[in-house]
């Protein structure tokens, strides 16, 4: 698209600027404002520099909760992404069960998210839940109030049931992309369904995975609602992840000063992501055009 | 390798095909011989990719049998048939080196990796692929991406047939004549029967010894280029073929010869006896820009017109006149003088094609193909 | 080959059906049913539970007003973004490419940092416990994804479209709604889609910047704990009914949204 220089444009873009900015400027300016004071009251605040910034670093509270937050999108990525395209491939291409497939795949990305909290909070408990009856019926033991193990298992669990379906729908938007031709071209090549994935399926997929994957990190690591309404951060600390610490700690304790802090270097972190995910995607772009320029 | 026979072969898309509507190939009967080069020529829809793809094995058709040397392949799979087909946009393995994408077909018959650097050097020598043999597949151009394409099917021993669906699509106008001669020459040194499919009646002729018009479903003529050009047994050849197409000029029979809307246009004996059969059909009379005369003298035969049009086009020209209700176009040499006052033309009866309900009267046969 | 992949696909099926089928199953039991003996199905069917939540106000009126504020976010959302949408999709501008990634970061921000910010600033502009401020507050996320979906689907539209209209004597405000608009509709009705799905699902913000009377759904069911313990029948309707809205999203743009997938812009 030839886009023409014209700075007039900025009118068409300004509601949206004065709307994110209102949202997002003046807050942000709030916490760094807090992140940098020692605030007793209305009137006594004073200027502590990094310290509130030091402090919050070396507090092992936030620590833990960093290691278990990187566990948990670890954990989380490494099921959802094969399961996620494994699904894909597995969904019918065409017909009415292919929407159907669709809706059945889209429900549990729709679901508020305080009821999947409460969903699986019913369905893993032995006494009122299919899953912790059976399991405890089976002759294991099963509890995830108490048990910090089957707490991870549950909410991993919880996850994957929540989101696989958004790697799933990437992904099956990608193949659906690919042009029939490939396929039959691999078949007069002879090749083996392993080599049809490998060379033709899977290099396609490669742009709506980077997305899906980054995605899903980014989403993972500011997880709230789910894992809260679950098991509420325990049994003990051992299912509290980084957003609910934070909140915990901004709302709960009003330890104003290291709790935005603490926000600011939440924030860095995933804005350290989302610029790496902004140059793979202009790269993709760019790619795609360099690809496309050949081709007219 | 590969005599490829079609044995009242139809084709319908439609589970339940009623009207003639439904099919997209209509019955017919057709052989390609071993070796030769054909091209499948015709305008969008007439149903030459579903040909091709019903001879490559990528889809089943309905009616009928395709036989290749004689042993019947409506059920054996495209991998099995030993064909190799070249789509419309070059379809490359991205992730893999040129080198790689040549092996491919090789190594998954696992064939030993001698003999597959021999032959993928063999081919990629032919393609002239050779100097980018270690790079990445996906950033080369367009039709450097098709020549892997074809190669893919070269480098395969076993390969009876290479089938082409319209492959220049996507090549830069100013490449496409080079890899036309490149298929040439793949023909001439491999002698693999290889079908063409084009909607490009320059395309096809250059490439092909013989070409199958398909017009609707159906094969309208198969035969050479120039068969196709001074012959054309069938309306739609006649219109397709040759820039412009044919004049086709609707007629009645009367007393006098051929009544063309206010011009009568007489006939000799010959003539007369030809159309005499095709009585109760609707006649058409044909004759391409390329054979009608154009003079300001007026002789015997020749019949008045008006000048229209005259487009200058560099090697030839193209003028347009207007005979009694009908527009004729004729085709002139750059040196032809064109007349500025009275015109007329005239048609020599070698060149005048009847046709009735739109099929060619033969002089051979006597009377109309179709009854 | 085809046999595999469809057991594959029904057992998938089964796993994302099981717990929804199960709440459901809870929300027709009443709680002494629930907590005494362990059914598949409801052995006493009962439509008790749906009763209370339709008879009580504290109960329905959660989700008048998640239902409130998801619309008024949507139409904020897409009056906002269509224009500048259209402006990244046709011009270049002093600070653009920056202007967009900007935009962009805050879909990536994590709602935790924002808590405390938003609960001062809407409570000191007096627009604390309204639904308009969960729809603006929503906004922050849901304006920059609009913003970039839209545009994906503006660029495919070409410019020559825009100039012909132009030429025939539309002005730029009927031209963008009689003829761009149109053209564009599967790319609203994903945007639509993707901020009703992030608007009707969020918890923390919407509970955060409530109280009374703009209280959503989902704070209401997170309260629910009585004197008697947790009344799981009314829980699980409660769940339902929320589920049920989202189940109508996806049925009308069920077309549009793999359109949308498919441009990767989620």
């Amino acid at each position: 698209m030839n886009k023409t220089q014209n700075n007039k444009a900025w009118f068409l873009v300004l509601p949206v600027f004065l709307l994110v900015a209102f949202s997002a400027i003046i807050p942000l300016m709030t916490v760094v404002n807090y992140s940098v004071q020692d605030i007793f009251d209305q009137n006594s605040a004073y200027f502590v520099g990094v310290e509130w910034y030091r402090e919050v670093l070396q507090d092992p509270r936030l620590q833990d909760s960093l290691m278990r937050q990187f566990m948990y999108s670890g954990s989380v990525l490494a099921i959802e992404i094969p399961l996620g395209i494994a699904v894909a491939l597995m969904m019918p291409t065409r017909g009415a069960m292919a929407s159907l497939s669709l809706i059945v795949l889209a429900i549990p990305l729709l679901i508020p998210w305080n009821v999947v909290g409460t969903i699986w909070q019913i369905f893993a408990r032995a006494d009122i839940g299919l899953l912790g009856y059976v399991i405890n019926g089976m002759g294991i033991d099963y509890n995830y109030a108490n048990n910090p193990i089957d707490a991870w298992m549950t909410v991993v669990l919880m996850d994957v049931w929540h989101w696989t379906s958004l790697i799933a729908l990437l992904c099956y938007s990608g193949l659906r992309a690919i042009p029939d031709a490939y396929y039959q071209a691999a078949k007069i090549d002879r090749a083996s369904n392993w080599a049809i994935f490998k060379y033709i399926q899977l290099p396609k997929l490669k742009g709506v995975l980077i997305i899906g994957i980054l995605l899903r990190f980014m989403d993972s690591f500011m997880i709230y609602t789910e894992p809260f309404v679950l098991t509420g951060g325990g049994p003990g600390n051992s299912t509290t992840f980084l957003s609910q610490t934070l909140t915990k700690m901004a709302i709960g304790q009003f330890d104003i000063g290291p709790a935005a802090a603490f926000s600011i270097i939440y924030f860095l972190i995933v804005l350290l992501v989302s610029w790496l995910f902004f140059t793979t995607i202009s790269q993709l772009d760019k790619d795609k055009s360099k690809e496309m320029s050949h081709e007219s | 390798m590969a005599e490829i026979r079609l044995k009242n072969l139809a084709h319908s898309y439609a589970t339940d095909p009623e009207h003639t509507t439904d099919y997209a190939i209509h019955e017919m009967n057709h052989v390609w011989e071993q070796g030769g080069a054909y091209a499948l020529l015709g305008p969008s829809g007439c149903g030459k990719s579903t040909l091709l793809n019903i001879i490559s094995g990528l889809v089943i058709p309905s009616h009928g049998s395709v036989t290749f040397d004689g042993v019947e392949v409506n059920d054996i799979s495209t991998q099995d048939r030993n064909i190799a087909q070249v789509f419309q946009f070059p379809v490359i393995y991205d992730s893999m080196t040129v080198y790689d994408n040549l092996a491919f077909p090789l190594r998954n018959m696992k064939v030993l990796e001698s003999e597959i650097d021999a032959k993928v050097r063999e081919v990629a020598d032919i393609l002239e692929l050779s100097d980018i043999l270690q790079r990445k597949a996906n950033n080369l151009s367009a039709d450097q991406k098709q020549k892997i394409s074809m190669g893919r099917g070269l480098v395969r021993d076993d390969v009876s047939a290479i089938l082409f669906d319209e492959p220049l699509t996507v090549i830069d106008p100013n490449l496409k004549w080079k890899l036309r001669r490149k298929l040439k020459q793949i023909h001439e040194r491999y002698n693999i029967t290889m079908v063409y499919v084009t909607h490009d009646q320059l395309e096809a002729s250059t490439f092909a010894d013989k070409i199958a018009l398909m017009y609707e479903g159906k094969i309208v003529q198969f035969g050479t280029p120039r068969e196709l050009f001074e012959n054309p047994n069938h309306t739609f050849v006649g219109y397709f073929i040759g820039s412009p197409g044919m004049n086709l000029l609707k007629m009645t029979l009367s007393e006098q010869g051929a009544e063309l809307g206010g011009i009568t246009f007489g006939l000799n004996a010959e003539q007369r006896a030809l159309l005499q059969g095709a009585k109760n059909a609707e006649l058409t009379l044909g004759i391409r820009p390329e054979f009608v005369q154009l003079s300001a003298q007026q002789n015997e035969e020749s019949l008045p017109c008006t000048i229209q049009h005259t487009e200058d086009l560099g090697t030839y020209k193209i003028v347009t006149v207007m005979l009694g209700d009908h527009s004729i176009k004729i085709r002139l040499d750059e040196e032809q003088q064109i007349p500025t006052q009275d015109a007329y033309l005239n048609f020599p009866n070698q060149w005048v094609k009847f046709y009735a309900d739109d099929y060619l009267i033969n002089s051979t046969e006597g009377e109309a193909t179709s009854e | 080959m085809s046999r595999r992949k469809n057991v594959g696909i029904w057992a998938y099926s089964v796993f994302v059906l099981l717990p929804v089928y199960w709440l459901i199953n809870m929300s027709f039991k009443s709680n002494e049913e629930i907590l005494g003996t362990f059914s598949l199905w409801p052995q006493h069917f009962t439509w008790a539970n749906y009763q209370v939540i339709f008879t009580d106000p504290s109960w329905y009126n959660g989700y008048f007003n998640s239902i409130y504020y998801v619309v008024l976010n949507s139409i904020i959302t897409l009056i906002v973004a269509l224009p500048a949408a259209y402006a990244f999709s046709r011009y270049k501008f002093v600070g653009d490419k920056h202007l967009f990634f900007w935009l962009l970061t805050n879909r990536m921000a994590p709602p935790a940092v924002f808590l405390l910010p938003f609960f001062q600033l809407y409570s000191s502009v007096g627009l604390f416990d309204t639904h308009i401020a969960v729809a603006l507050a929503h906004c922050l996320f849901s304006v920059p994804l609009a913003v970039w979906i839209l545009e994906g689907f503006m660029s495919s539209v070409p410019k020559e479209i825009d100039e012909t209209a132009y030429i025939d004597g539309y002005s730029f405000p009927r031209f963008f709604i009689r003829i761009f608009l149109p053209l564009i509709s599967s790319g609203i009705g994903v945007t639509v889609f993707f901020s009703f799905m992030f608007s009707w699902v969020e918890l923390l913000l919407a509970r955060t910047l409530t109280s009374v009377e703009a209280k959503p759904i989902a704070a209401i069911m997170t309260r629910t704990i009585g004197a008697s313990g947790v009344d799981w029948g009314v829980l699980a309707a409660a769940g339902v009914l929320t589920i049920i809205p989202g189940i109508l999203v996806i049925y009308f743009v069920r077309n549009h949204v793999a359109k949308g997938f498919a441009l990767g812009r989620v």
